[in-house]
């Protein structure tokens, strides 16, 4: 009870003494986790190591410049598959991941019983699966390579379009949806004229958004030989050929900005 | 004509928020429902087209029972009623012709209607309608950007080119201002008198009520509890209806106004109360 009475006058508190107690037990036990915490990382790092980083990183800054400009020539093409694995791989998730959201939001599912769980199942294991993992196996499955790429921005993105399509959906004003059933509209017309216009700029942002994580995301699948510049810096970084690992971590930062500049004007014009 | 009979509903929370109520509403009457919130005046309304299903009786819109149809059924029976919403319900980003046409989905197939290829008869229709509501200007207008009233407007005309046989307006004017609510409730009630159009309003605001409705229904608890012309509404009723309060200066206001309605309504019939009530909305946009 916060509110106390007292020699007639009426005290108040935010807490009571319970609480109180309760919310500095709270911080102590937050306290000594992470102190304990501290304690056995640097009882596992190796400290020799660690104090000569700055060294380290200085040495290694050295070797990467100047940059080698003439291996521009090798990463023009790596570097469109980048961009055409990512713009591929998001078409085929938002293609994939639009229906996905109409079936797991509670307000459009056929069924929540059913059909809705399996929708959901489906978006978790699309989301907890990241694009390297994916393109991990569909190396072994389908062979190195774009296509291999493609699919692995698509089987990650399902999820992340679908999740998020769906909490739009169930976020919508059903008065409008209220309104044109009351006109007579099947349901199919319902969904036309109810539901997507309330979901468009939900629906652009979502994919102009991943289209941009996906742009980031397919310069590493190619680590793995999915495809894309990935592939170039993994075989310059194994070669230790520094100078080239520092034109393509140019391009790649070129690359993301653009897409970055791209995306907001986009963005901008749609919603 | 609208027919109701011992029309109950009772929500899965076990709340009962009709209990057997009998209601005709003939061709052509404006009839006003009033009652305190929870009253059940909006699940009344939504029972005819049954957005709310009704748990017991019969309503039946021109001989055709509502009650009882399929689904398919439903949807051609829903044509036939026009409703109006209190916060518009507009597809707030559609364009005000989107909108309006979107009364006709009932009629036109999926694909014309996705590809907005409405047939030209509901585009002529249309135009008519916006013209007639005060808002020909405004067609290409998304309807997020209009103004209260102007959506308000934009729900009449997309009632009203369904071809309705009876109106069902929920609180029309709750969240408008004073002005901008009697602006729409003379609209709606001469459009009702146009077209012989019968109407249900939903009214939280007695002395609207009072002023354009040509029939009172009080309604508390789910029970019809007065059922007659505004002129018999006296304090009495309105502690019926509501509780204790005192009623007389609201009463006095609205039947003195009320009057001078009916005396423009002689004028409506002329012609001249369209042309008026236009330039005078005219003026309300350039403020």
């Amino acid at each position: 009870m916060p509110v106390t009475i007292g020699d007639g006058r009426r005290e108040w508190q935010l807490r009571d003494r319970r609480g109180q107690i309760g919310l500095w037990l709270m911080w102590l036990v937050g306290t000594a986790i992470t102190v304990a915490a501290i304690e056995q990382i640097s009882g596992e790092t190796i400290w020799a190591f660690v104090w000569d980083a700055p060294e380290q990183a200085a040495d290694l800054l050295t070797r990467m410049v100047p940059p080698r400009w003439s291996y521009l020539d090798k990463i023009w093409s790596p570097l469109w598959d980048t961009i055409n694995i990512a713009t591929l791989g998001t078409l085929l998730a938002i293609v994939l991941g639009t229906p996905l959201g109409f079936l797991a939001a509670r307000n459009t599912t056929p069924s929540v019983a059913l059909v809705r769980p399996l929708a959901l199942l489906i978006i978790v294991s699309s989301r907890s699966i990241n694009s390297l993992i994916w393109a991990l196996l569909l190396v072994a499955i389908l062979g190195p390579g774009v296509l291999a790429g493609i699919f692995a921005i698509a089987l990650r993105s399902i999820g992340f379009v679908g999740k998020l399509l769906y909490e739009a959906i169930e976020e919508i004003d059903l008065s409008q949806v209220e309104a044109i059933d009351a006109t007579g509209a099947s349901p199919a017309q319902t969904l036309a004229y109810g539901i997507v216009p309330q979901i468009m700029p939900a629906f652009a942002g979502i994919s102009v958004y991943r289209w941009d994580i996906n742009i980031r995301e397919s310069t590493v699948v190619g680590l793995v030989g999915a495809g894309g510049i990935g592939l170039q810096l993994q075989s310059s970084i194994s070669t230790l050929a520094w100078p080239q690992v520092t034109v393509i971590f140019i391009a790649i930062f070129v690359t993301v900005v653009a897409s970055e500049w791209l995306s907001a004007r986009i963005r901008h014009a749609i919603i | 004509m609208l027919l109701i009979e011992g029309l109950t509903k009772q929500y899965k929370t076990g709340d009962r928020a009709l209990r057997g109520v009998d209601l005709t509403v003939p061709q052509g009457q404006v009839a006003a429902l009033i009652g305190p919130s929870g009253a059940g005046k909006s699940t009344l309304l939504r029972c005819v087209n049954r957005l709310v299903e009704p748990t017991a009786g019969k309503i039946a819109l021109d001989g055709v029972e509502i009650t009882g149809l399929g689904r398919r059924a439903l949807r051609r029976a829903r044509r036939q009623m026009g409703m109006i919403f209190q916060e518009y319900a507009l597809v707030e980003r559609l364009t005000v012709m989107e909108n309006v046409l979107s009364g006709r989905l009932g009629y036109v197939g999926f694909w014309r209607s996705f590809f907005r290829r409405f047939p030209a008869p509901a585009i002529d229709e249309a135009f008519r309608l916006l013209d007639r509501v005060g808002l020909a200007e405004f067609v290409d207008k998304r309807a997020d950007a209009l103004s209260g009233g102007q959506r308000q407007r934009v729900g009449i005309a997309r009632a009203l080119i369904q071809d309705p046989a009876i109106l069902l307006i929920d609180e029309p004017t709750a969240s408008l201002d004073p002005k901008t609510s009697r602006q729409i409730m003379r609209l709606i009630r001469e459009l009702c008198a146009e077209r012989r159009l019968p109407a249900i309003i939903n009214l939280h605001d007695v002395g609207l009520a009072i002023s354009f409705a040509e029939r009172i229904i009080g309604l508390r608890q789910g029970v019809i509890v007065f059922d007659g012309p505004p002129e018999r509404l006296t304090p009495a009723v309105l502690t019926e209806i509501y509780g204790e309060e005192d009623w007389s200066a609201l009463i006095r206001a609205a039947s003195e106004d009320g009057e001078a309605e009916g005396a423009g309504e002689t004028a409506a019939a002329a012609g001249q109360r369209q042309t008026g009530f236009q330039g005078s909305d005219a003026r309300a946009r350039l403020t």
